[in-house]
C-alpha cells in the first residue's frame, strides 16, 4: 500500500532523507521510529504530497506521490503533530469545511460531519469553538477530519505526543479499530511502547536512513535474543553460581560482582531457564532472583540509533 | 456517494476551483461571525481617521486652489484604508501558515490557488464594508459630498476596492515570508503607513522638494487618490506628472499590475512553502 524506494530530500545543506526504502502492506500498521531529527516527519510529508522528494520514488495507494499527487490526496488522511484545525470555528463547522474541500455536496458533508462527531464522542461539544477543546478532544477531531473520505491509508505524525495517558490509550483503541476495518496506517512516534503496541512492523530511522526494519519481536531478536539473569543472595554464592551456570549453558556469562548478578544470552529461552534453575538448585546456591528477560524496544532503539549508542558507550 | 477522483474535465476543474475558493471564503466569514468585536475594531479605525483628519487637519489646512479640505481629504482616507488592507491580509496568512491547518489544506485535493484566493475574496468583502461605513461617516459627520453622477461615484468606489484587492495580494505574498502575525504587521504596516503620507492623500504635492515630489507623483497611491477625487467630483490639486494627469487609467494599471505580479507569486510561494 505504501512503497518507497531511495527517497531523498535535502534542505539547504542538511540531508533530511538519504535514500529511504519503505514497504507497508495493505491493512498493516507500520511504526516509523526514531529520535528527533531522524527524518520521520519529512518522510511523512513526502508520502502525503506536502513535500516533493529530490530523488527516489514513492507510491501510496497505487498513486505516485509526485505525478499522481492530486488523485492521491483523495486516498489519504493525515493527522499531524499539531492539530490542524480552525480554532475559531466549532468542531462541526471544521468537519463540514474539510468535507466541502473534498468536493462533497453540502448535504453529504454535513451528514459525514455528524457521523464522525458521533463516532469520536464529540457530539456534545460539536457546537463549541475548537479553542475550548481539551488536548484529547482536539486530537480526536483532528483524526475525524482525516477520515472524512474514509481514506484507505492514514498517516499519523506523533499522534499521542502531549496527550495524558488516558487519552493516549483511547486514541490507540480508535486506531486499532480503524486498522481492524482495513485501514493501512503509518505512524511516527518517539514512544517505543506505542510502536510496540500498535505496529506490525517497525522501521527505525536515524539521520535520514532506515537503520533497521522488521516486526517488533524480530527487531528485539536482532539486538540479541533472550537472556537469563540470576541474582545471588550472598557474595559467596557468586563463584559457585557462575560455575553451575557455565556447566549447563554455552554462552559466556556477564558478571556484575557489585550487584551479585549474572546475565547470559541464550538461544532457547525457557528451556535454558529450567536447566539453570536445576543446576543452581543442585549446587545449593542461594538465589534471590532468577528470570528470563527479553530485550526491551528501548534497548533495540539505543543499540540501533547512533547518538544514544555513543552516550551508552561513554557511560 | 463520495467522489474519490480528481475532476475529469476542464469545466469541472474550474467549477471545483471556484467552489473551493468560496468554501475558504466562507470559512473566513464564519470566523468573523464568531468575533463580532473584531469586525467592530476593524471598522473603528477608518471612522476615527475620518473624524480625526477631517476635524483636526480640516480646521487648519486650506487648499491652494480653494475648495473644501474635507472633500479633498475623504478620497485620501478611503485610499489609506484600502492600502492598509495589506496588513490584515499578511497577518491572517502568516497566522494560518504558522498553524497546522495549512498542512491539512495542502494534503487535501484543493485547487492550488483556492486557499489564498478564498481569503482574498473574504478580505475584499471586509474592504467593501469599511468603504460603506466610512462613506456614511463622511456624509453624516465629516461633511463629505460627492459631486458627480451616481455611476461615477460608484466607479470611484470600484476603483478604490480594486486597489484594496491588489494590496490584499501584496500583503498575502509578504505574509507567506514571515513567521507570525506580529512579524507580518511589521513587514507591511511599517512601510505602507508612511507611504500613504508620501502621496497626495492628505496634502497637495506642490510644496514638496523635487526628489520627494517625484516619488509622490509616481506613488500608485497618489494615482488612486486622484482618480477617486476625479470620479467623486471632489477638489484635486495641480497634476504635473503623467500618472496624475491620467489618474483613472494610471490607478487601473497600477492595481492590475500589482495583482498580476503578486497573485501568481503568492500562489507559487504557497505551494512550496513548508509551514514548519
Amino acid at each position: 500500500m505504501i512503497h518507497a524506494e531511495g527517497v531523498r530530500k535535502r534542505f539547504g545543506t542538511t540531508e533530511a532523507l538519504r535514500g529511504v526504502d519503505l514497504d507497508v502492506p495493505r491493512g498493516s500498521v507500520c511504526g516509523l521510529l526514531g529520535p528527533n531529527g531522524a527524518g520521520k516527519t519529512t518522510m511523512v510529508r513526502v508520502l502525503t504530497t506536502l513535500l516533493r522528494p529530490d530523488g527516489g520514488s514513492a507510491r501510496v495507494a497505487g498513486c505516485d506521490v509526485v505525478r499522481d499527487a492530486e488523485r492521491l490526496r483523495y486516498r489519504i488522511g493525515l493527522a499531524g503533530q499539531h492539530a490542524a484545525l480552525d480554532e475559531l470555528l466549532t468542531g462541526r463547522r471544521n468537519l463540514e469545511l474539510f468535507g466541502r474541500l473534498y468536493h462533497l455536496p453540502r448535504r453529504t458533508a454535513r451528514r459525514r460531519a455528524e457521523e464522525l462527531l458521533e463516532r469520536f464522542g464529540l457530539t456534545q461539544a460539536a457546537n463549541r469553538p475548537v479553542r475550548t477543546y481539551s488536548g484529547g478532544m482536539r486530537r480526536r477531531l483532528d483524526l475525524a477530519a482525516s477520515l472524512i473520505v474514509s481514506p484507505p491509508v492514514l498517516f499519523m505524525d506523533e499522534p499521542t505526543t502531549g496527550l495524558d495517558p488516558r487519552s493516549r490509550l483511547a486514541l490507540w483503541d480508535v486506531l486499532r479499530r480503524l486498522v481492524a476495518e482495513g485501514t493501512t496506517l503509518l505512524l511516527t512516534t518517539q514512544y517505543l511502547d506505542e510502536a510496540d503496541h500498535l505496529a506490525d512492523r517497525i522501521a527505525v530511522m536515524d539521520a535520514g536512513r532506515v537503520v533497521a526494519a522488521g516486526s517488533p519481536s524480530a527487531l528485539k531478536a536482532k539486538v540479541g535474543g533472550d537472556r537469563v539473569s540470576v541474582a545471588f543472595r550472598d557474595a559467596a554464592d557468586l563463584a559457585p553460581g557462575v560455575e553451575a551456570v557455565r556447566g549447563v549453558l554455552p554462552g559466556e556469562p556477564e558478571i556484575d560482582a557489585a550487584e551479585r548478578r549474572l546475565v547470559v544470552p541464550v538461544s532457547d529461552g525457557a528451556a535454558s531457564l529450567v536447566r539453570v534453575a536445576a543446576a543452581l538448585d543442585a549446587a545449593g546456591v542461594g538465589v534471590e532472583d532468577l528470570g528470563l528477560r527479553r530485550p526491551t524496544l528501548d534497548e533495540v532503539f539505543l543499540a540501533l540509533t547512533d547518538a544514544p549508542a555513543k552516550e551508552k558507550e561513554a557511560a | 456517494m463520495i467522489t474519490l477522483e480528481p475532476p475529469a474535465t476542464r469545466a469541472q476543474r474550474l467549477r471545483w476551483a471556484l467552489s473551493d475558493t468560496f468554501v475558504i471564503a466562507g470559512r473566513s466569514y464564519s470566523q468573523l461571525r464568531t468575533q463580532p468585536g473584531q469586525i467592530a475594531a476593524e471598522l473603528v479605525a477608518p471612522v476615527i481617521m475620518t473624524i480625526l483628519f477631517g476635524y483636526v487637519f480640516g480646521s487648519a489646512i486650506s487648499l491652494p486652489g480653494g475648495g473644501d479640505y474635507r472633500n479633498y481629504l475623504m478620497p485620501g482616507i478611503f485610499m489609506q484604508v484600502m492600502a492598509l488592507s495589506a496588513v490584515a491580509a499578511a497577518t491572517s496568512v502568516a497566522e494560518d501558515m504558522a498553524r497546522g491547518i495549512i498542512d491539512r489544506f495542502r494534503a487535501q485535493p484543493i485547487a492550488r490557488a483556492a486557499v489564498l484566493a478564498g481569503r482574498s475574496v473574504a478580505d475584499m468583502s471586509k474592504d467593501w464594508l469599511s468603504l460603506a461605513t466610512m462613506s456614511v461617516c463622511g456624509l453624516l459627520i465629516a461633511g463629505w459630498r460627492p459631486h458627480s453622477t451616481p455611476l461615477e461615484t460608484l466607479a470611484g468606489f470600484a476603483l478604490l476596492a480594486l486597489f484594496g484587492y491588489a494590496m490584499i495580494w501584496l500583503g498575502t505574498y509578504i505574509g507567506l515570508f514571515v513567521k507570525n502575525g506580529a512579524q507580518a504587521d511589521a513587514a507591511t504596516f511599517g512601510w505602507l503607513f508612511p507611504m500613504t503620507f508620501l502621496a497626495n492623500a492628505f496634502v497637495p504635492l506642490e510644496g514638496l522638494p523635487g526628489w520627494l515630489r517625484a516619488i509622490a507623483d509616481w506613488n500608485p497611491m497618489s494615482a488612486v487618490v486622484s482618480a477617486a477625487r476625479e470620479l467623486f467630483g471632489n477638489p484635486g490639486s495641480a497634476a504635473a506628472s503623467w500618472p496624475l494627469q491620467h489618474p483613472v487609467t494610471a490607478s487601473l494599471c497600477w492595481s492590475l499590475l500589482i495583482i498580476a505580479v503578486f497573485a501568481p507569486l503568492a500562489v507559487r510561494r504557497y505551494r512550496t512553502a513548508a509551514s514548519r
